[in-house]
């Protein structure tokens, strides 16, 4: 195939490597360097989906992040990625892509029947045509929509590819690499501050790749490429392309999408797809540009209908005609710099300017260059269905109001300029109340609401001289507050072409007897029609308007919608534009990947796995794991072919006849230390703690303030103002960050400290009839009679050289014993306990069992304290003092606590008292 | 993400912290007879400002230390930290 569009020589792509790619099912090929959409344009394929709502044909608009209408579903690597602008994708070996929005096929698209109803279909249509009969929504309505509609389809397999978080402080963050960008970062660079310089685009240097200017004797493209190459050196110079700062949040911190693999057939080896920055810069300086506006017409959603900045770009980037019969439609200079390339390229453009006699520099070379100009003229309505064919044009009267009479033109598409509009969504963003500016019929920045700065023609400066003065003047100014130091830096002298004005003119008048649509929101499918009903129907604020109309909504976020939206509100409310004010822009500027959202934490990295130190045992021994919060806890130890219910029952069978042992290290563990502690410990337990005795523990039961049941556990006085508190094992963190509220905040005038020891011991109970035996051979000079060791005792001991803490408390009931070692040692104790308990039918036993032995003897288990309950409500009231106050007391009075009728957990005994 | 000047540790991102509420709130002493809507008070009712806010923040990741966080609730402004025992101005 051969590419019928493509220029013999010129742009920036490699020639020298071709690309294939399908698209739809037939193959193509472009260069190394093209993006899907001018690889596309350069085999003559203008047809890429089908709109939103009428599924009219949908074309190029833009060339890069403005794209409203090329979206298409992506294939790469065996997975598949919807909302890809093809703009935006750059091509690579085996690429593959297909349209939305269309079924059965792009070329014959059921829904496009919408196109003819369309009558049926105007602004809030899924408010008011599909709400009744209600009961139709959901079955046949809604899902008769989301076949119709849609934008591609999420893929539902496992995503193989990694995304990464990466988290950086800079001095500054410059969002944007074109002229302000480059001059900024640069001055930036030589005070030695720390900078991020970020592009979205594959190349740097922003409008310099397409304009005809010179700066310092070289081309704006050489200009910027010097300098991008110096910064690259520089060691306090971050340079990122392909990264888009989507996102200005609070503090300065700023989000951009980095796209580390999406330009190659296959991620490589350690590299991620996506990686997501989270950027704290001290000053922002946002240089993001404007994007060209479009004039409003008669079927301007044509493909072939696209903004003439985008014309020039496919062809001076990519070496592209978008068509060989160029019409443009302008109401400013730019559009003469579009027909002069085409002109340069041996294709003959007819301009048509609104202008009745418009005079500058570009509009004189264009007449030397013998391009056909006609003033006054405007585009009514594009012809063709699928593609251009010809254009309907007319004169205009001065006021703009009456049309003259129509003419017909042949061309094959149509480059439109409608003057700029200012790229603030950043700005907006940061809380900036952005404010009109009558001269370039835009909103631009107001007052910074955080440390952000806007330049060039992102701030409404259209010269290239004073956008380079103010930049370099900027970057140095804002970096030497930070670094204090004050690099001269000569400013590059500058050719450019000087402008003349454009004419304030957006819409063009329906014809009499016509109804053509003019679409305003490419991407929503919202014409002028719609925002006349909704205007009709009582919608008044622009925010309601946006909603009941979708204009300027979903992931276009208004980038070439927005103003001509609010021409026309305001014209028709007879407000000026700043008073209709303009909608909020709503982060992400552009679709991120719900992948680089997630990052890392995925699968099991969504939250830490802890392990105990003796885990490694259990492994080796069938334990079958269950998670207890983050920890992984032995749930039983399967032996053959055992079911975790027969498992547990022999487990549990064996501690009441034998002797088991479970792991316990995951308990929380507190160390409650200071003069205070018995006064702290008795305010925070519900039961009395000011008499507890060195060597012994206690069970005790804690609320929060309102009364629910917090957590339970033993504490232990080790010493005079040494206390040893355990918690449930989910409820660790959450006791330490309650104890420590009270200590810092509410009884400052303790004198008490508490740190958390959870991973310092690992701990294993041993339980059942034949528990001291065995502990006797563990600990052989220890007393551990019952006069030694008497119930809920504690004594410490050497475990054949091993310091140990030996608690006689029970988890379950039976004569049980609860030691510790440092976590070092873990492993063994665990494994002597193993060895000496042999003698004694020793068995190791999980949580399921050791739940099965709780319930049994009537104990909570863990799930009755779900944070609903109160202490009467799990039989805990016998804990409660009556002497003392502790927190939550004063709640057990509420009338809901006390009802008679309040659900209370009981026990269950079988008739037979046996089985 | 807020960046919070952790009056022990000086400027961390959000994520190092956790929120704890209005810090006005005063807990009744202990052993103090309170009537039912005093202690509703201080466990449920909350005014919901928008706008000055004086709130509590832990900083969990950190050194642990509950600190008072001045705060705009609109605009998440912060106007100052203070320690937990600090005077507020
Ligand atoms: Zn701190």
């Amino acid at each position: 195939m051969t590419q019928s569009y493509r220029i013999e020589t010129g742009g920036l792509i490699n020639r020298n490597k071709k690309i294939s790619f399908k698209f739809n099912g037939t193959s193509y090929f472009g260069y190394e360097g093209d993006t899907l959409a001018s690889a596309l344009l350069a085999n003559g394929v203008h047809l890429v989906g089908r709109s939103f709502k009428y599924h009219r044909p949908r074309g190029f608009f833009g060339a890069g992040v403005d794209e409203p209408y090329a979206v298409v579903q992506l294939y790469r690597n065996g997975e598949t990625e919807p909302n890809i602008k093809a703009t935006e994708q750059e091509l690579f070996e085996g690429l593959e892509a297909s349209s939305v929005n269309c079924w059965p096929s792009v070329n014959f698209d059921i829904g496009a029947i919408n196109n003819f109803l369309k009558i049926f279909l105007p602004a809030g249509f899924y408010y008011k045509t599909f709400m009744w009969p209600k009961s139709f929504w959901y079955k046949i309505y809604e899902p008769f929509i989301r076949k119709a509609a849609g934008l591609g389809v999420a893929s539902t397999k496992h995503d193989k590819e990694r995304y990464e978080h990466k988290y950086e402080y800079c001095d500054l963050l410059i969002a944007g690499s074109g002229p302000s960008g480059l001059a900024s970062a640069y001055s930036a660079a030589k005070n030695g501050a720390k900078v991020i310089l970020a592009e979205d685009k594959p190349r740097y240097g922003g409008s310099l790749l397409t304009s005809d200017v010179n700066i310092g004797n070289q081309s704006g493209k050489d200009w910027a490429d010097g300098i991008i190459s110096e910064l690259k050196e520089m060691p306090n110079v971050t340079v990122k392309n392909r990264s888009q700062v989507f996102g200005y949040y609070d503090h300065n911190m700023l989000v951009m999408s980095e796209k580390v693999s999406d330009h190659l057939p296959k991620t490589k080896k350690y590299h991620p797809n996506k990686r997501l920055w989270y950027i704290r810069a001290k000053e922002v300086l946002i240089s993001s540009g404007s994007i060209e506006r479009p004039i409003v017409f008669g079927n301007n959603d044509t493909p072939g209908v696209m903004l003439s900045s985008a014309a020039k770009e496919y062809l001076k980037v990519y070496g592209v005609l978008v068509g060989k019969k160029p019409l443009v439609f302008t109401n400013n200079d730019s559009g003469y710099e579009t027909a002069i390339e085409f002109k340069k390229h041996g294709v003959e453009p007819i301009v048509l300017d609104s202008r009745s006699n418009p005079q500058s520099e570009i509009i004189d070379e264009a007449k030397n260059l013998g391009i056909n100009i006609k003033n006054s003229y405007v585009v009514v309505a594009a012809q063709g269905y699928k593609k251009v064919k010809s254009a309907d044009v007319a004169t205009i009267s001065e006021d703009k109001k009456t049309l003259g009479k129509i003419e017909n033109i042949n061309c094959d598409c149509i480059c439109v300029s409608g003057f700029w509009t200012p790229t603030i969504h950043l700005v907006s963003q940061s809380g900036n109340k952005t404010k009109f500016n009558e001269e370039i019929d835009a909103f631009v920045p107001g007052v910074s609401k955080q440390n952000e700065t806007t330049l060039g023609a992102a701030n409404g400066v259209f010269t290239l001289e004073e956008t380079l003065k103010t930049s370099f003047e900027k970057g140095k100014e804002l970096s030497k507050k930070i670094t204090e130091k004050d690099n001269e830096i000569s400013i590059p002298n500058v050719v450019e072409k000087k402008y003349s004005k454009h004419d304030k003119f957006w819409c063009v008048p329906l014809p009499k007897g016509k109804s053509y649509k003019r679409f305003l929101d490419f991407q929503n499918d919202v014409a002028v029609s719609d925002v006349e009903i909704a205007l009709r129907e009582g919608y008044r604020s622009i925010e309601h308007v946006k909603r009941y109309t979708t204009l300027g909504m979903a992931t276009d976020q208004g980038k070439t919608s927005n103003l001509n939206g609010l021409q026309l509100v305001s014209e028709i409310e007879n407000k000026v534009v700043p008073s209709v004010g303009h909608t909020t822009f709503r982060p992400p500027y552009t679709p991120i990947s719900i992948g680089a959202i997630v990052g890392r934490e995925v699968g099991k990295h969504s939250k830490p796995t802890r392990k105990s130190p003796i885990h490694n045992w259990h492994e080796e021994h069938n334990a079958v794991f269950v998670d207890a919060g983050v920890w992984l806890r032995p749930r039983y130890y399967k032996r053959g072919n055992e079911t975790l219910f027969e498992a547990s029952k022999r487990e549990a069978k064996n501690v009441r006849t034998n002797v088991g042992v479970c792991d316990v290290t995951t308990l929380g563990k507190i160390d409650v230390k200071g003069p205070d502690a018995a006064e702290f410990l008795n305010r925070v337990y519900t039961n009395a703690w000011l008499k507890l005795p060195v060597g012994k523990a206690r069970y005790g039961v804690m609320l929060r303030e309102d009364g629910i049941v917090m957590d339970d556990g033993t504490t232990t006085r080790i010493s005079e103002n040494h206390y040893h508190m355990t918690t449930t094992t989910a409820q660790a963190a959450n006791v330490l960050s309650h104890l420590e509220y009270y200590l810092q905040l509410v009884w400052p005038e303790l004198n008490v400290n508490v740190v958390s020891t959870t991973e310092q011991w690992a701990g294993a109970a041993i339980a059942g009839p034949k528990s001291r035996d065995l502990l006797q051979k563990l600990f052989p000079k220890t007393d551990v009679s019952n006069e030694g060791l008497p119930f809920m005792g504690y004594v410490e001991g050497d475990l054949f050289g091993v310091k140990a803490r030996i608690f006689r408390i029970s988890f379950s009931g039976e004569l049980a014993y609860e030691v510790n070692v440092e976590s070092d040692n873990g492993r063994f104790m665990w494994e002597k306990i193993i060895e000496l308990g042999e003698e004694f039918q020793i068995q190791p036993y999980g949580t399921e069992a050791l739940s099965t032995l709780r319930i049994e003897m009537g104990h909570v288990a863990g799930s009755e304290l779900d944070g609903r309950t109160i202490p009467y409500d799990n039989a805990l009231e016998g804990l409660l003092s009556k002497k003392k106050d502790f927190i939550g007391k004063r709640s057990l009075q509420r009338a809901a606590f006390v009802a008679e009728d309040r659900q209370r957990i009981v026990g269950v005994v079988p008739l037979d008292k046996k089985n | 993400m807020l960046h919070i000047k952790c009056p022990h540790c000086g400027m961390r991102s959000q994520n190092e912290f956790s929120y704890g509420g209005d810090a006005t709130v005063k807990r009744p002493e202990l052993n103090k007879e309170v009537t039912d809507q005093e202690w509703d008070n201080f466990v449920y009712n909350r005014v919901s400002p928008r706008g000055k806010h004086l709130e509590l923040w832990q900083h969990l990741s950190g050194c642990r230390q509950w600190i008072k966080v001045e705060r705009d609730t609109a605009t998440h402004e912060i106007f100052k930290t203070y320690k937990a025992n600090e005077e507020i101005a």
